[in-house]
């Protein structure tokens, strides 16, 4: 019988009320009395040297309160980045500063070289087109290994290299890795490509900022993940101003996926204009200016290679990567191809020799950043695809090569510097194959034949990092911030509760699952729990949501902080109940003497706490409200397997995925039904990789994807039901509730199982020569790879 | 500027418009009835869907001149009288059709649209209908299942219910 | 957008009159020109909102001919063209989405002449007459190329008249973002001959694919294809989406499907 309430229950989210009937609260429905309104000028060319910029004319024109460019931001920060990465040499990676505007040159598509304020967002953008940027055209880098071997064109010149780093994982590991390649019985070798992708939440970017002059108080009111992390950042490093004089608000936010968690240089101008005009700013992202503003994700070109011995035991695994980074470093970016990544190259697998080498490379593009599983999809993609390759070219069962490698004993330190806690990966493949139906494929594959299809059967196992920590240790590795999380829980007098909580909800459900979390540990109603979120003038210090960390780190916090609430409450029920406190015992929302009848019930509690009439008031402090910041001694990993199948329409390479299975091990889960909305929209996001997204560029830099018009986003009819398993469940060890986190493992898990099904369908169509096609596997790419 | 009058939601209103004033920036701007969303520039994400004169249309590639003397009804109107959740609505909730929320305005009045036409669409059907409406954050999974079941139908069984 | 003004005639002689001023636009249903108009791809002064001219929005049949007002709308043609010409009304049925086609109109969209529009390759493979205010135009004559067509400057396009065939069926392989025809193709079988139009595949817009028009008059089935040579790549648009040679390779694929699936 599932639990209609607390851990584990399926409780209907309070969220949706609003989302359903229009009441949401996002940042474009925020105004600011008096605001103003800004259209940013961005450069039509991938790279070139900026001469001039007349705004003279712009600055002219009806409304307009003034026009910015770069020479204004001289002497304000450099959009920072959070992460710096130490190459093979020891040596610090290459970090070129990262203007708020354009200044000497513009770097990709879309680099802000102006920005126009005006009263209205019609004057703002007339003003716009009547700025004159003179810009001198240069030749642009596009490609990563002509990148890396130009020195004449650089995006930076300052730093004399388009390299930005060159990283070896593990360094002491790559004698030993060439050298049992060099041995192997058998090696397979893949070189692959993972796609470049723009997240595209459906809700653009909005910034307002505004200032209060009187209190000298700046607001920004910003779609964020991480208001906490903005603030910091942007006051810190950006526009010195101290955290008490800043206030950032993320209300609702429309989804995010890796993409809203970075500071963005829109953020930064709109606090500055607004402290520089005294008037509130807005700025709202169209979505063309999204596609050429939003930091991308994956972008990655790999080589990589596995050694099996004659018994197929996976002897080394070898892996050489270019990362793009774009034109500057995003926030985070410099931890996705490396620590993101290259620490996840084991997989499910005891491989006891991998080396990684990662070259991140400046190009000019748009930056690329973490998204949706951000570096565990692009290991987890190399890695499946090369075993189904070995599996092929060895002629055996894919699923049996897996399980003939896969790690079985815990906890398992890798060669890769982690050290898995838990995880059970025949019994996730196990249920795969039952809820997927696998027996019966190819009844199915006859049946798909009889229409003229070719059905192909596609499966991987994976394995994630979520909830990245401790903080001491990401601090050896490079991170400039602590990645733990923050919980305040404020009773109130008649013992309702107020959570205060770091992390941050923009469709992950924290407002119904959270509270499913204290109130099972209080025996209290869940409506009785009120989550609070958002905003930095009402949240403890906290790092935010991404990296499927929130209920795993967050959530944690918050069962710290709840753990200090009930040993306060107990000591006040004892007061009230004249007993020893280790006698107290709370169970279903009272507190009780043990082996007694004697009870007091939460409210009485609580009401004491403010109302200390009846009170030890000289051994505890009035009041009930608690802090507790959490930082985990590890990540945690959860796994599973996928399997995917597809049908190919041999005259036209189009791919239609027909079955979808996913058996995950999450842990334990507090709320199934959010759970398993998590999953299928990762799959589907992961679907939407492997088959329909592709953010491309020509050799001029310019964005040729730069819309829905030519940039696919998965829809209603490009996917199927998917099923979905989360009944193996190895808890997590280390932390409280004993949850991994599941938010990215849709996204990570699903695309080599497209494209393994792909290549089993063209495969068992004849087309043998078919080993490998790159994502997206449009038509085109299909039907190509069909003709040799 | 044109002077507009329409019903909206029940109520009649009176304004002026810019003759480039889209009824997207009308509804938002000039009403306040800031449910419908714009998520794109190209009229393909429907998160901007409003039905006018009982039809669905996307609000970012209309007019508010156009919509002079219409009925437009709007996602803040689909509540029923006494403020409760419409059977749609509900049906989303219950599934856990929506995750952000933000396309969810524009997914309630396409499906609402559909099901005036077509009372027991098919799983299939239901995916067609919804090709204009793009969700990033559901895989669309729950909100098909979202739609059948207020269509008073089976919804397609899910494995760990 | 720039700024501009929008006039609502109600009548196509005040649409007309309303068109003659300087720099003044007509607007269909607006699906394509709204979205080009929020890029600042075209700078009217005023724009003639088409959408309240009822004389011109209507289906009906008129012997062997479907007679379609330029201001009816895809999903008004998906509904009331079934029963008549089922080619035509799936044609419509599939273009945009829905809420596209509650907006957009043929008159639009044959005015438009994008090379990716649905309704141009029926409209050639019928044989169909376009009238305007001023004139009637045999199909063959007004698909002038890319965005190009024998409309002047200002004349509207009143209605579509569409031969209707013994049997017919549209075949839209879609580009994977937009939706709109990579190719599509519409065969057209009367008593007399067979049309075969095709969209989205050539740099020169709609045309019409002869060879096979010739070959399947004899012989109305996918067999009567195979040795017809496939239009020359050469000719073909090559983008993001798809080479030359897989557009040529497409249309033979979907003009074999149209004549197997014809009804």
């Amino acid at each position: 019988m599932p639990k209609d309430h607390g851990i584990g229950a399926s409780s209907k989210r309070r969220e949706d009320v609003r989302f359903l009937t229009g009441t949401g609260n996002y940042t474009d429905d925020i105004n600011v009395y008096g605001q103003a309104y800004v259209a940013f000028v961005r450069s039509d060319v991938a790279h070139g040297r900026i001469k001039s910029v007349d705004t003279a004319e712009a600055a002219a024109m009806p409304g307009v309160l003034r026009v910015f460019t770069g020479s204004d931001f001289e002497g304000v920060g450099s959009i920072p980045c959070g992460w710096q990465v130490t190459d093979r040499h020891g040596e610090p990676m290459k970090e070129p500063a990262h203007p708020v505007l354009a200044h000497g040159k513009v770097r990709h598509v879309g680099d802000p070289i102006a920005a126009v304020v005006a009263e209205t967002l019609q004057e703002a953008r007339d003003a716009a087109e009547a700025v004159m940027a003179d810009i001198e055209e240069l030749p642009a880098v596009v490609d990563m290994k002509a990148a890396v071997a130009s020195s004449d064109t650089l995006v930076h010149d300052d730093i004399g290299t388009n390299l930005c780093y060159d990283w070896g994982f593990v360094e002491d590991n790559r004698e030993a890795v060439d050298k049992a390649i060099s041995e192997a019985a058998h090696v397979t070798t893949l070189e692959l490509v993972n796609n470049r992708l723009v997240a595209n939440p459906m809700e653009p970017r909005v910034a307002v900022g505004s200032y209060e002059a009187a209190g000298d108080m700046s607001t920004l009111y910003t779609t964020s993940q991480n208001p906490h992390v903005i603030r910091l950042l942007m006051g810190a490093f950006v526009l010195g101003i101290p955290e008490h004089k800043l206030r950032v608000v993320a209300p609702d936010v429309g989804g995010g996926f890796g993409t809203k968690i970075f500071h963005y240089a829109e953020e930064a101008f709109c606090t500055f204009a607004a402290r520089a005009l005294k008037r509130p700013v807005k700025w709202t992202s169209t979505r063309s200016e999204a596609f050429m503003s939003d930091a991308h994700g994956r972008d990655h070109v790999t080589k990589i290679e596995l050694a099996l011995d004659k018994d197929h035991n996976f002897t080394a695994l070898r892996t050489e990567t270019y990362a793009n980074m774009g034109a500057y470093l995003s926030t985070f970016a410099p931890s996705v191809p490396t620590w993101l990544h290259g620490t996840l190259m084991a997989g499910n697998y005891k491989t006891p020799l991998i080396y990684v080498n990662v070259k991140a490379v400046f190009t000019n593009t748009v930056p690329v950043d973490a998204y949706r599983g951000a570096g565990r999809p692009e290991a987890t993609f190399q890695l499946e695809r090369v075993v189904d390759k070995a599996a092929r070219e060895l002629g055996v069962d894919p699923i049996e090569l897996r399980r003939k490698n896969f790690i079985t004993e815990f906890p398992y330190a890798t060669p890769v510097a982690v050290e898995y806690d838990t995880g059970d990966y025949n019994a996730t493949m196990d249920k795969l194959i039952e809820i997927a139906d696998l027996a019966n494929f190819e009844t199915r594959r006859k049946e798909s034949e009889g229409r003229g299809k070719l059905r192909g059967l596609g499966i991987n196992s994976y394995i994630e990092a979520c909830g990245i920590a401790p903080s001491n240790l990401v601090g050896q590795l490079g991170a400039r911030a602590g990645l733990y999380e923050s919980a305040t829980v404020r009773v109130n007098a008649t013992g309702s509760i107020s959570v205060m909580t770091g992390s941050h909800s923009h469709g992950q459900g924290h407002e119904t699952a959270f509270p499913q979390v204290v109130a099972e540990m209080l025996g209290i109603p869940e409506d009785m729990v009120e989550i609070v979120h958002g905003d930095t003038a009402n949240t403890p210090m906290g790092m935010g949501t991404y990296g499927s960390r929130s209920l795993a780190v967050g959530g944690s916090a918050m069962v710290r902080a709840t753990e200090k609430i009930i040993n306060k409450a107990k000591k006040i029920a004892a007061h009230l109940l004249e007993a020893s406190e280790a006698d107290i015992e709370l169970k279903d929302g009272a507190f009780s003497v043990a082996g007694t009848d004697k009870s007091v019930a939460w409210g009485d509690v609580t009401l004491a706490a403010y109302v200390p009439h009846n009170y030890p008031l000289e051994d505890i402090e009035p009041g009930l409200e608690e802090t507790a910041f959490y930082d985990p001694s590890n990540f945690t990993y959860p796994s599973g397997a996928y399997c995917c199948e597809v049908e190919v329409d041999p005259d036209t390479g189009k791919v239609d995925v027909v079955a979808f299975a996913a058996a995950d091990d999450f842990g334990n889960v507090v709320n199934p039904m959010i759970v398993e909305g998590q999953v299928h929209g990762g799959v589907a996001q992961g679907i939407g990789q492997a088959l329909l997204e592709n953010c491309a560029y020509d050799e001029t830099g310019q964005l040729l994807s730069a819309s829905y018009m030519d940039y696919a986003m998965p829809r209603a009819d490009n996917v199927p039901m998917v099923t979905v398993d989360h009944s193996c469940q190895t808890p997590c060890t280390h932390n409280p509730l004993g949850v991994k986190g599941c938010g990215e493992a849709g996204a990570i898990g699903s695309p080599p199982a497209v494209i393994n099904a792909v290549i089993d369908a063209l495969q068992s169509g004849g087309h043998t020569h078919v080993t490998h096609i790159d994502m997206p596997a449009t038509p085109n790419r299909v039907w190509a790879a069909m003709q040799g | 500027m044109t002077e507009v009058t329409m019903n909206v939601n029940g109520r009649k209103v009176t304004r002026s418009v810019r003759g480039n004033e889209l009824l997207v920036e009308f509804l938002r701007e000039q009403l306040r009835l800031t449910g419908t969303h714009v998520g794109c520039d190209t009229s393909q994400c429907g998160a901007c869907c409003v039905h006018v004169n009982g039809e669905l249309v996307k609000a970012c590639t209309m007019f508010a001149a156009e919509a002079d003397g219409a009925e437009v009804a709007t996602i803040e109107g689909q509540a029923n009288a006494d403020g409760s959740l419409n059977v749609i609505q509900q049906a989303f909730q219950d599934y856990h059709g929506l995750q952000c929320g933000f396309c969810t305005p524009g997914m309630v009045m396409s499906a609402a649209s559909l099901l005036k036409d077509n009372p027991k669409p098919t799983e299939e059907e239901i995916r067609h209908h919804l090709q204009g409406n793009i969700c990033r954050c559901t895989g669309y999974h729950n909100i098909v299942r979202a739609i059948m079941a207020a269509s008073g139908q089976e919804t397609p069984a899910v494995a760990a219910e | 957008m720039y700024a501009f003004e929008i006039e609502r005639p109600t009548s196509v002689a005040d649409a007309v009159s309303a068109l003659s001023a300087d720099e003044a636009q007509p607007l269909g249903g607006g699906q394509t020109l709204i979205p080009t108009l929020k890029q600042r791809l075209a700078m009217p002064s005023k724009l003639v909102s088409l959408a309240g001219i009822e004389e011109m929005k209507y289906v009906r049949r008129d012997g062997d001919v479907l007679v379609i007002g330029g201001g009816t709308t895809h999903g008004r043609i998906a509904r009331e063209a079934a029963e008549h010409f089922p080619g035509l009304a799936a044609l419509a049925g599939k273009i945009g989405d829905p809420a596209v086609r509650n907006r957009g109109t043929i008159g639009g969209s044959i005015a438009n002449n994008d090379p990716s529009a649905c309704y141009p390759s029926a409209a050639m493979a019928c044989g169909a007459t376009i009238v305007t205010n001023s004139r009637e135009i045999a199909a063959d004559d007004y698909f002038q190329g890319m965005f190009t067509t024998a409309l002047e400057e200002g004349e509207i396009v009143t209605e579509v008249r569409f031969p209707i065939p013994e049997k017919s069926a549209y075949m839209k392989f879609e580009q994977i973002a937009s939706r709109f025809p990579l190719v599509g193709v519409f065969v057209a079988k009367f008593s007399d001959r067979v049309g075969v139009g095709v969209t989205g595949a050539s740099n020169d817009g709609v045309f019409r694919w002869t060879e096979a028009e010739e070959a399947l008059a004899g012989n109305f089935s996918a067999d009567a294809l195979s040795g017809v040579t496939a239009p020359p790549a050469s000719d073909m648009i090559a983008d993001l989406h798809g080479t030359a040679e897989y557009r040529a390779h497409l249309i033979p694929v979907m003009t074999r499907r149209g004549v197997a699936a014809a009804a």
